[in-house]
Formats: C-alpha cells, structure tokens, sequence
C-alpha cells in the first residue's frame, strides 16, 4: 500500500489520485509497489537489471500506460531500464514521471532510462514529470535517458515537465526518425536555489518526410544554472526545428545551445534560442490590472511554463 | 474627479535635466469624457503615465477623489480605481486572452462574459478568447484586446493613451461607440489621449498640450473650433470626414 507522502508524490506527477485504470506500473522506493497487464497490453519484469519491458500488441488504441515512480526514503539511489515495443497501427498515451520526496540528509536518485521501438503508422503521447519536495539537506537528483526509434509513418509526441523541486538533473534524449515519422517534444523546466539542470536533445532525422520540432521553455531563477542543447541532424528529404526560450532571473544562469547538421539539400533546418528577463512592460500592464510586482511576475512565468 | 496640481516632471541628461512636463494643473470632473491632444512630443503620453503612476513626478502632488495619490505606486492606483490602456499593448507568452480579461476583472468570467467585451470592441470573440497574447496577433488585434482589459475593469476613471493608433478604418466607429457606451455604463470618467477629430468631437472637455505646458481647456464646442482653425501641429493628424484614421 502506498502511504500519504507517496500518493501525494503520485497526484503531483501523474494527476493519479488511485490506481489507474488500464495498464500500469508503480515504482516506489526501489521495488515495483503493483503491476497490471491487459489484453493489448502486456507488462514484464526485467530479469538481468531493474525495470519493465512494455509490450503493445498491434492496433492497440485508445488505452494508455502509466508508469509513474516514487521515492521517499532518502538515499535511495537506484537506475531503472524500461523498454516500450510498440507494435504497428497504435494510439495510446504513456504516462511516466519520477517524484522524489526527500526530507533526510542523503542524497535520493532515480535514473530511468526509457527506450522507444516503435512500429509503423502508430501515434503515441508520452507525458514525463518529475517533482522532488523535502527539506532534508540530500539533494533530489534525476537523470532520465530517452532513447526513441520512431517508425515509419508514426508520430510521437513528448511533453517532459520539471517544474519543482529537483537539484540536479542531467536529461539526455536522442531520436531516429524513419521515412514520414514526426516528433514534437515540450518541455517545460524551472530551476531555482542552486539547482543544475542540463538538457540535451539528439534528433537524426534519416527518412525522406520526417519531421521533428523541439522547443524548450524554462525559467532559471536564484543561483541556478541550465544548460540546453539541442542537436538536429537531417540526413533526408525532412524538416527540423528547435527552439529554446528562457526566462533568466535573479542570479542566474542560462547556456543555451542549438546546432543543425544538414546532410542532404532538401533538409530544412531551423533553430531559434532567446534569453530575457521578464520584460519591465510586462510587469507594468498587469501592475495596471491591481497586481503586485509579485502577483505579476508569477503570472507571467505560469503563463510562460504553461 | 482627478486633480493634478502644478506637476513637473524632468529626465536627467549627461549635463542638465529636461524638463518634459512643466507645471501643468488641471481638473478632471467626475463622469466627463475628456480629451488631451497636442503635438508630438508635447508630453501627453508623460502625463497619462504620470496619472497611473508608471512615471514619478519630479514636483507636484495627483489627487484622486480628494486623496494624495502622488506617492501610491501602479497597483495601488489600479485598485482605487484607475485604468490605463497602454499606447503599445504588450505581448504575453503563454498568457490567453481570457486570462488576460479574467485578471483585468478579478473575478473568473464566463466564457459568454469575456466574449461580450471582445464583442464589444470588435473582435470575433471566439476566434480569440483562447489565442495566446503574443507575436501571433496583429497589432491592431492587441490594441482591441488592451481595450477589452480596461473595459472588464470597469473602473471609476479609465485613461487611454491614443486608443486609434493601429486600430483600422472599419473599427473606428465601433471604437468610437465603445467610449459612449463606456461612459454610459460606468458613470465615470474618460480620459484620452488622442489626435482623432472624431474622438475629439465627443468630448465634453478638450485640454491642448504643447511644449510640456497646458495651453488651454475647455468646453469641446469652445476648443475644437479653434484647433481646426489653427496651425499648430495638432490639426495634421485629423481626419476629414469618412477618410482613415492615422496610425
């Protein structure tokens, strides 16, 4: 049974307020808590190293998987493999997401490591959210590893959300794309204390047709530090974007570093990248409304991060 | 009723301070709608900024139903009682337009209820309560919705810093009836900035400022007459009848 703290964690990461329905693993403090495979669904334990392998039978739509993991011990540290095959003709949404609850003085962490087989012509969501609370002095780290392999004619959507709490993270996804596939990632992150956050994205698109577009908003504040890079390499008749917007505050501090590698002529390659504080003009229109400096200034981040 | 007593206001320069407004007093009554034109350059947009508190003035004390309210910052002025649309909207990522209106009304509006103050100004509503404020709207769309905000406030005084800059001929006269029914609505008082004729010629005040200085004010059927006649740079900008307005 999970107690009040990890269904707390589970609400905040995965809007799961009791087990869900369909599909699903949950992860807590290093052990899996319980498991559900369905018909189209099927969920298996790793036996050489932690985590699951998730298989999606072909034509699977309409369902969806969640694997959501909570630590709230402290000190553990543990690293996790977790494997999607998903067949052909799919649609369903994967709901994963890591929330560590640290309030004692060893260092807590979870890296998972996700890697995505995915067949032809099949669209999924993947919606990924850490959070970390706790006043201990261990620090809340995590370090997820996504690896995508998009097939032929699919679609994959990713919205990866960091927006409490987490000391340190370093995330690293990369991404093959084949003929007609598509990517859209969102992500959302906000640093602040002396958190690290370092993003890194690797996109090879090889198929004639694909399509990738990355943008990354985040908001550093206090003494934080992030660091974005994003790399598109198109090696085919495709397209590739990549944005980075960020809101820079207090004393912090925002690397922001975009690079494209075109191998074909008909690969159209775009990066944007932009670093500002709040604008002074932002503040004063909604001051005008009967905000306070403050009431303003976190509008504008909410609305920013939204 | 606003009153403003000998205000001044000057920025600093490497060697000297310039003086931008120059002992300017004058009385806005209680649901009046009136108007402050001039020149470019005349200091019109400092004294709107002034009256909201964006500005501090160098000397001279803004009263408000009575009160002092030279020293109240921007967020207490609103919440007394004083709106301010902005010459050039500003533009919020991630911020919807219903948020915009909702915050501007304090309270959570129905979709219906922000849609009527989109309406109001001209804007297909729902093509617009959930579109972002930001570099994906015009201009002009931005310069409605920035009206729209000042409208859900519904406060005691609304000042407007040229409302037609930007806003096209087809919504002119829409603008135009959005201050009638404004006043109507409220009971309270209007003051804009403007350069328009037809703005003008609602007014039931004119005030000219030139050079920082007040140089007159007075009853819109005394002063109107007198600026169309004049050479002073003001009567550059009107409009004739049914042509455009300027941007």
């Amino acid at each position: 049974m999970l107690n009040e703290v990890q269904k707390h964690i589970l609400a905040e990461i995965a809007n799961l307020h009791k087990v869900p329905t369909g599909a699903y693993s949950i992860r807590a403090n290093g052990e899996t808590e319980s498991m559900n495979s369905t018909a189209n669904i099927q969920i298996v334990k790793k036996s050489d190293v932690p985590g699951i392998d998730i298989f999606i039978k072909d034509g699977t739509v309409n369902e969806s998987v969640h694997i959501p993991v909570v630590l709230s011990e402290s000190g553990i540290k543990e690293v996790v493999y977790n494997d999607f095959h998903i067949g052909d003709g799919c649609d369903v949404t994967i709901v994963a997401g890591c929330g560590i609850s640290n309030c004692g003085d060893q260092d807590s962490a979870h890296d998972g490591m996700h890697r995505f087989f995915i067949g032809k012509n099949s669209r999924i969501k993947y919606v990924e959210k850490h959070y970390g609370e706790g006043d201990g002095k261990g620090k809340r780290i995590m370090n997820p590893g996504t690896e995508v392999n998009i097939g032929e004619g699919s679609s994959v959507e990713m919205e990866m959300v960091q927006i409490k709490g987490v000391d340190d993270t370093v995330r690293k996804t990369t991404a093959k794309l084949e003929k007609n596939a598509k990517l859209v990632v969102h992500e959302r992150l906000m640093t602040h204390a002396d958190q690290r956050a370092d993003s890194d994205y690797v996109i090879e698109l090889n198929g004639d047709g694909s399509s990738a577009d990355v943008v990354s908003r985040s908001v550093a504040k206090d003494e934080s530090v992030q660091v974005y890079r994003s790399r598109i390499v198109g090696s085919a008749v495709c397209s590739g974007h990549t944005e980075c917007d960020a809101i820079i505050m207090d004393k912090a501090r925002v690397v922001a570093i975009p690079e494209l590698e075109a191998n074909n002529v008909d690969a159209a390659l775009i990066h944007e990248a932009a670093i500002g504080k709040i604008a002074g003009d932002q503040l004063i229109k909604l001051m005008t409304l009967g905000l306070t400096a403050a009431e303003a200034e976190e509008q504008i981040v909410n609305g920013f991060l939204r | 009723m606003l009153e403003l007593k000998n205000l001044c206001f000057g920025v600093e320069t490497e060697d000297s301070t310039k003086e931008i407004i120059k002992d300017i007093s004058f009385v806005v009554p209680d649901d009046k709608f009136v108007v402050i034109t001039g020149p470019n350059g005349g200091g019109k947009s400092t004294l709107a900024r002034l009256i909201m508190g964006i500005e501090k003035p160098s000397s001279g004390q803004i009263l408000y139903n009575g009160q002092d309210i030279t020293h109240m910052d921007i967020t207490e002025r609103a919440n007394i009682g004083i709106s301010f649309a902005l010459q050039q909207p500003v533009r919020f990522k991630g911020i919807h337009v219903v948020d915009l209106l909702r915050l501007a009304a304090k309270r959570n509006l129905t979709v219906g209820e922000a849609c009527d103050y989109l309406s109001a100004v001209g804007l297909c509503a729902r093509d617009y309560i959930d579109r972002e404020v930001n570099a994906s709207l015009s201009g002009g769309e931005l310069k409605r919705i920035e009206i729209a905000t000042v409208l859900a406030r519904g406060t005691q005084l609304s000042v407007f810093d040229e409302p037609e800059a930007g806003i096209d001929l087809w919504s002119f006269q829409s603008l135009i009836k959005v201050f009638e029914n404004m006043q109507k609505r409220n009971h309270g008082s209007i003051l804009i900035i403007s350069h328009q004729e037809r703005i003008l010629n609602i007014a039931d005040e004119i005030i000219l400022i030139a050079d920082g200085q007040l140089r007159d004010q007075g009853s819109k059927d005394r002063i109107l007459p007198e600026l169309l006649k004049s050479t002073l740079p003001v009567t550059c900008n009107r409009i004739l009848d049914g042509g455009a307005a300027d941007a």
